[in-house]
């Protein structure tokens, strides 16, 4: 038995030591949110939060994260998960929108830890996110705006 | 739109526009639910716009059902757009879903109209006037119910922002109404808007239907859809194209927990789990025996140097002949030549492919993907099912992303999850899920080409002769789709945007070989333009250094001064500054490209570091593609058209070593990451032309215009895609 806390809720399940977070969240706890897209850790389609901090979850094995506290887009809130989500939509920021959950939780992680980041810092938040629509320009600019709501 | 399309069946060359699905097979059979009409007058053709075109709900929602699928081009809300446009709806009250099922209202009008698909930037073509009378045509319905039910004139009752009002102070939601409407007649003809009471149509304050459900991960796609007691299935295909199966040892891989059954496919083996980790963990644990007597061993690097080879010898097609190009070269003042190398590409979606299927207890079957053909598949489905195709659902899926991946012809992950639930006897729902590995391994890739050029100038540097030898696979060859795209033997997809140059040159000739590997291939957004038009600009940039002249100048000498590329070429040039200082370390570029009845110019700017290493800082694009249905959308797909492309070409590739596929996931097979986005401008040429699609054309500028800009800085060319081989250093 695995005990994972996620979003607040604690999950015990009877599986296996090595799944990936991600197929645990997908597969077992049934939220979708949380996108598969390489499997190793290229992608960032997969990111959550594990106690405030952006994780890959499709190469996190779950019993690395038992009983951490586990965050993923569906329970994302708060001021700076509103102004960003809020700077996404004004924006139209996605197009085919699978990796904007990844590219969200990875911008509130950013956010929560700078709410003034240059574009370097915006670069280096965000590299490891892939937009194969390639909405990059408009995230950056939607990063900015969200804060400068925030401020 | 029909005439315009068949004039260009008649001229079988130059055909303008690639992915005309059997076109020749349809044409005159205009098997679409509503007539296109010129004028603002339109036959609605008797098909009744609701359930068909769009649902309204008791709640008011108004549901339209799109012909075409969403794989983030923004088609849905364009639809969106035409409909709430005629209906003179609220924004706020609309919602989009996608259809299939019924050829005669879905047939794709772009393509002849007897086939449901998405591609070849279509969408908005096809839709322009069939949703715009739909939604013309529902409003007309609810007026009259409201006429009916308020007794008083029909005349007298207006309809704006979801509100249908009288002067005698009654008003009705749609909702009120949509249920009487429903029921009258389909009025026989209904007058669209004059343009310039259009509403939402060119609103540039729009905003997507489903940004906030894509930022909040709401948004479902088939990796996401559930159904009591489904199974996950991933694939094991065979490790060369072409090798077939022997034998296989599943003993080890039905031990492990969760895994239900390991069953044979037609296109492989498939491992059946409760869950996604079971199903990998029992793939690992499968052993396998493969036939690869007759599978593709070769390397990229044999394949190249073959088509080099082939490149030298006169093509075994001609595809376009206008004078005598080659004895005009000959005789010319001064000749140039280049030969270009294009690899093969994987589309690299970011949501690998999928599909979900489930028998029912009546014999029915329903399929959730991301049907780009939903047709086809169909028909591809029912057959392995058992059923006839009617039986058949296709649920068609919002996709991450496709670039042309999920219209492949031969339906190939439906054909899996259809199979493999067969295979279990359709005891449980089956999800088919690729993993990133599968994705790029299994095939279909952007082919790789081979072109030689060689052009000859006068005295004074005008192009007396061009010549154009494009060597590579055919993308339809051997499918359904050969009888409309492949004349005299040349596949239109290979050729187009080398045939089709809106450049005066005295003589041209283009050559086709078609090659054949065992590799398979498929249309990759913008298609044949991905490597035409990087051939064309960067060779003709490299003519006009020839002759001493300045790029942008030398094309502008060569186009039509009233046509579209002339407009968007000189918009591109004056927005960018073209010819302005820049400062130190920073070069301009500039490409010209039409694809898919869209024109498109952009001019780029590239800082050099001291390594000789560049970032493209900044991009100019200019387009000309009609009307503006949603202009934000537009300048959307020209910045991602812009990164697909510029990733594409400056690092993508698929290489085989000795058959096995080398690049299988993102760390090895690199696109365009968040650091080399440049900034992009994107201006729209207004226009009251109807409008041209926008989804691929944004792609093919990019890589010539970075070329040039390369060129302007270093002298060097780039003949070798992507620009990170080594070829190149």
């Amino acid at each position: 038995m695995i005990e994972l806390r996620i979003n607040g809720a604690m999950h015990r399940l009877d599986i296996d030591p090595d799944m990936p977070l991600l197929w645990a969240i997908r597969d077992h706890v049934g939220l979708t949110g949380t996108k598969f897209g390489c499997g190793i850790a290229q992608c960032g389609a997969c990111t959550v939060h594990i106690d405030g901090q952006p994780v890959r979850s499709c190469s996190m094995p779950v019993s690395a994260v038992a009983g951490q506290a586990i965050t993923t887009i569906e329970a994302a809130a708060g001021p700076v998960a509103r102004a960003v989500q809020a700077a996404w939509a004004t924006l139209d920021v996605p197009q085919c929108g699978y990796c904007q959950s990844g590219q969200v939780m990875a911008t509130i992680a950013l956010l929560e830890a700078n709410r003034t980041p240059s574009d370097a810092d915006i670069d280096a938040a965000l590299a490891g996110n892939l937009c194969r629509c390639a909405t990059y320009a408009r995230i950056r600019t939607a990063v900015h705006t969200a804060a400068k709501a925030l401020a | 739109m029909l005439a315009k399309m068949m004039t260009r069946l008649e001229n079988a060359a130059p055909c303008r526009r690639s992915f005309m699905i059997g076109c020749a097979a349809v044409a005159g059979s205009l098997a679409v639910g509503f007539r296109p009409a010129d004028a603002a007058s339109a036959a609605t053709g008797g098909v009744r716009p609701f359930n068909a075109y769009l649902r309204i709900a008791p709640d008011n929602s108004v549901t339209v059902i799109a012909a075409h699928m969403e794989m983030g081009q923004g088609i849905y809300d364009g639809i969106a757009t035409l409909v709430a446009d005629e209906l003179d709806a609220d924004w706020s009250q609309m919602r989009a879903i996608g259809g299939a099922g019924n050829p005669k209202l879905y047939g794709n009008v772009a393509w002849g109209g007897a086939v449901q698909g998405t591609g070849g930037s279509t969408g908005t073509t096809s839709s322009w006037e069939r949703y715009r009378i739909a939604g013309a045509a529902a409003r007309q319905m609810l007026v009259a119910a409201a006429a009916a039910e308020w007794r008083v004139p029909a005349a007298e009752i207006r309809v704006a922002k979801g509100v249908i009002s009288h002067a005698s102070g009654r008003t009705a939601r749609f909702g009120d109404l949509a249920a009487k409407a429903a029921a009258l007649p389909a009025p026989a003809k209904v007058t669209l808007k004059d343009p310039k009471d259009w509403v939402f149509i060119g609103n540039d304050t729009l905003r997507r239907l489903d940004s906030m459900a894509k930022s909040s991960g709401a948004m479902d796609y088939t990796i996401d859809v559930k159904l009591p007691g489904m199974l996950t299935a991933v694939p094991i295909h065979p490790p060369l194209f072409g090798a077939t199966l022997t034998s296989f040892d599943a003993s080890k891989a039905k031990a492990i927990k969760g895994v239900v059954d390991v069953v044979q496919h037609p296109r492989g083996l498939a491992v059946v789990a409760v869950d996604m980790w079971s199903a990998l963990k029992g793939r690992e644990a499968v052993t396998a025996v493969w036939d690869d007597s007759k599978a593709e061993k070769r390397s990229s690097a044999d394949l190249a140097r073959e088509y080099r080879e082939l490149a030298l010898k006169p093509g075994l097609a001609t595809a376009r002949n206008a004078g005598n190009a080659e004895a005009a070269i000959a005789g010319a003042a001064r000749t140039i030549e280049a030969t270009f190398e294009f690899p093969y590409i994987a589309h690299a979606a970011l949501e690998p492919l999928n599909a979900v299927v489930r028998r029912n207890a009546d014999g029915t079957v329903e399929i959730w993907g991301g049907h780009q053909m939903p047709d086809v598949y169909q028909g591809t489905a029912a057959a392995i099912a058992g059923v006839p195709p009617g039986q058949v659902t296709m649920h068609v899926m919002k996709t991450g992303g496709s670039f042309g991946r999920r219209a492949v012809i031969d339906a190939d992950v439906i054909v899996e999850a259809v199979a493999v639930a067969k295979a279990i006897d359709f005891r449980a729902p089956v999800k088919m899920q690729w993993t990133r590995e599968d994705d790029m391994r299994a095939g279909r890739y952007r082919p790789a080409y081979v072109h030689r050029l060689k052009a000859g100038v006068d005295t004074d540097g005008r192009i007396v002769g061009w010549y154009n030898h494009i060597v590579g696979q055919s993308i339809v060859a051997g499918t359904p789709f050969a009888a409309g795209l492949v004349k005299n033997g040349v596949d239109m997809t290979s050729v187009e945007g080398a045939i089709n140059l809106p450049y005066r040159f005295a003589a041209q000739k283009v050559e086709l070989t078609t090659t054949r590997t065992g590799v398979p291939v498929l249309w990759w957004r913008a298609v044949g333009s991905t490597h035409t038009a990087y051939a064309v600009e960067v060779f003709l940039d490299e003519v006009a250094a020839l002759t001493g002249k300045d790029p942008y100048e030398y094309r502008m000498q060569l186009l039509d001064p009233a046509s579209k590329h002339a407009r968007v070429l000189k918009l591109a040039a004056e927005k960018a500054g073209w010819g302005s200082a820049l400062p130190a370390g920073r070069f301009r570029g500039i490409a010209l490209a039409e694809s898919f009845d869209t024109e498109v110019a952009q001019v780029v700017e590239i800082a050099m570091r001291p390594d000789g290493a560049f970032k493209v800082e900044r991009v100019v694009c200019a387009v000309h593609c009609g009307v503006a249905v949603n202009p934000d959308n537009i300048r959307a797909q020209m910045e991602g058209g812009i990164g697909f492309g510029l990733g594409a070409v400056m690092k993508s590739q698929t290489t085989l070593d000795k058959g096995h596929i080398v690049e299988t996931n993102f760390d090895s097979h690199e696109v365009l990451r968040f650091d080399e986005m440049p900034v992009v401008e994107v201006h729209i040429v207004p226009s009251t032309d109807a409008p041209t699609g926008v989804g691929e054309p944004g792609v093919p500028p990019i890589g010539p215009a970075v070329a040039n800009a390369v060129f302007a800085a270093t002298k060097r060319r780039l003949h070798v895609l992507p620009f990170a081989r080594v070829e190149n250093a």
